[in-house]
């Protein structure tokens, strides 16, 4: 285990890939703060899951699109840990269309919760870790946000603008011990992809050279990676987890 | 008032390793005591915690010397 004594938040951690994450920090001894927007339910599973290791957790409801609600998610988690090693930022939507048929609402809503989401998040635990002289940032971005995607204009527009965000806050922050990396997953079985059209998926398969999709335990396994001390000398990197789609 | 200027002094000291002496009500943290925007920001922090106050981002950024520092906080006790 290589995460034990850390404490941990990952937002959008009630499904999918945020899930894994929270599980797999919990596996490697970290505690968790679980954050959630809609589903409690879901949440309230994955806690008691880390709690049965015999980790700590507890769920957050909170919009990351909302500085008070992030403001107020971070103080809590830091009352109940003392401390704040690690920041998952993998809470995300999408809304796809194509661009001549997205509506203004569909690009704003993406790009708060998947952009602004990410920002204000970061901006939250950036006091904790700065005192603590420490801390990991891990933004999870996406393959498309690198070589864009049709239909996906506000969803690949706010993962690029991650990947951006990434490496200016990794410059920002990097003199006070704080590494922020990002992962571009590719094709990840979730209840997102799950959406996708059959033709669509067999499709994708052709052009991933590793030829199968990905599971949420390949993007928990690299959050680990970049969680511990393996990756001590990484910062605003962007690893592509993608079976080798995009090279 | 002499008090507050003593606290926000030995902070400063601490924080950015500068002579006692140095650190003047005219003092600016950037050009004179060698802070980069960074340190500044953790100085505000710092100050947060000690006075126990919260300063706004807005605030925060006008306070750019030492003076600046002592004023706002005397105007929020």
């Amino acid at each position: 285990m290589r995460l034990v004594g850390k404490a941990a938040i990952v937002t959008g951690a009630s499904r999918g890939i945020g899930r894994e994450i929270a599980l797999e920090l919990a596996r490697e001894g970290a505690s968790v703060a679980v954050n959630y927007a809609g589903s409690e339910a879901k949440a309230l599973e994955v806690v008691d899951e880390i709690k049965a290791m015999g980790r700590d957790a507890f769920v957050i409801q909170a919009d990351v699109s909302s500085a008070d609600s992030v403001t107020n998610m971070v103080k809590e988690a830091v009352e109940r840990f003392g401390k704040l090693d690690i920041l998952v930022n993998n809470a995300g939507i999408t809304k796809d269309n194509l661009l001549m048929r997205m509506k203004e609402s569909e690009w704003d809503d993406v790009i708060n919760i998947n952009l602004k989401g990410v920002f204000l998040c970061t901006k939250a635990v950036t006091r904790q870790m700065m005192k603590q002289r420490s801390g990991r940032i891990i933004n999870i971005s996406s393959i498309v946000g690198v070589s864009g995607n049709p239909g996906q204009a506000n969803y690949v527009a706010a993962k690029s603008g991650v990947i951006g965000l990434t490496k200016t806050t990794a410059k920002e922050l990097s003199s006070r011990g704080i590494t922020v990396n990002a992962i571009a997953p590719g094709f990840i079985t979730t209840d997102m992809t799950d959406k996708l059209h059959e033709d669509v998926k067999s499709e994708m398969l052709k052009q991933i050279p590793l030829a199968r999709f990905g599971e949420p335990k390949d993007i928990a396994r690299t959050v680990i990676f970049l969680a511990s001390e393996d990756s001590a000398y990484m910062t605003g990197q962007t690893l592509h987890v993608d079976g080798g789609m995009v090279m | 008032m002499a008090d507050v200027l003593e606290r926000v002094t030995k902070i400063i000291v601490d924080r950015l390793g500068v002579d006692e002496s140095q650190v003047t009500l005219e003092a600016s943290f950037k050009d004179d005591l060698g802070a980069d925007s960074l340190d500044v920001v953790e100085l505000v922090m710092e100050l947060e915690d000690e006075f126990n106050m919260e300063i706004s981002d807005d605030d925060a950024e006008k306070i750019g010397t030492v003076g600046d520092a002592v004023n706002y906080i005397n105007s929020q006790v």
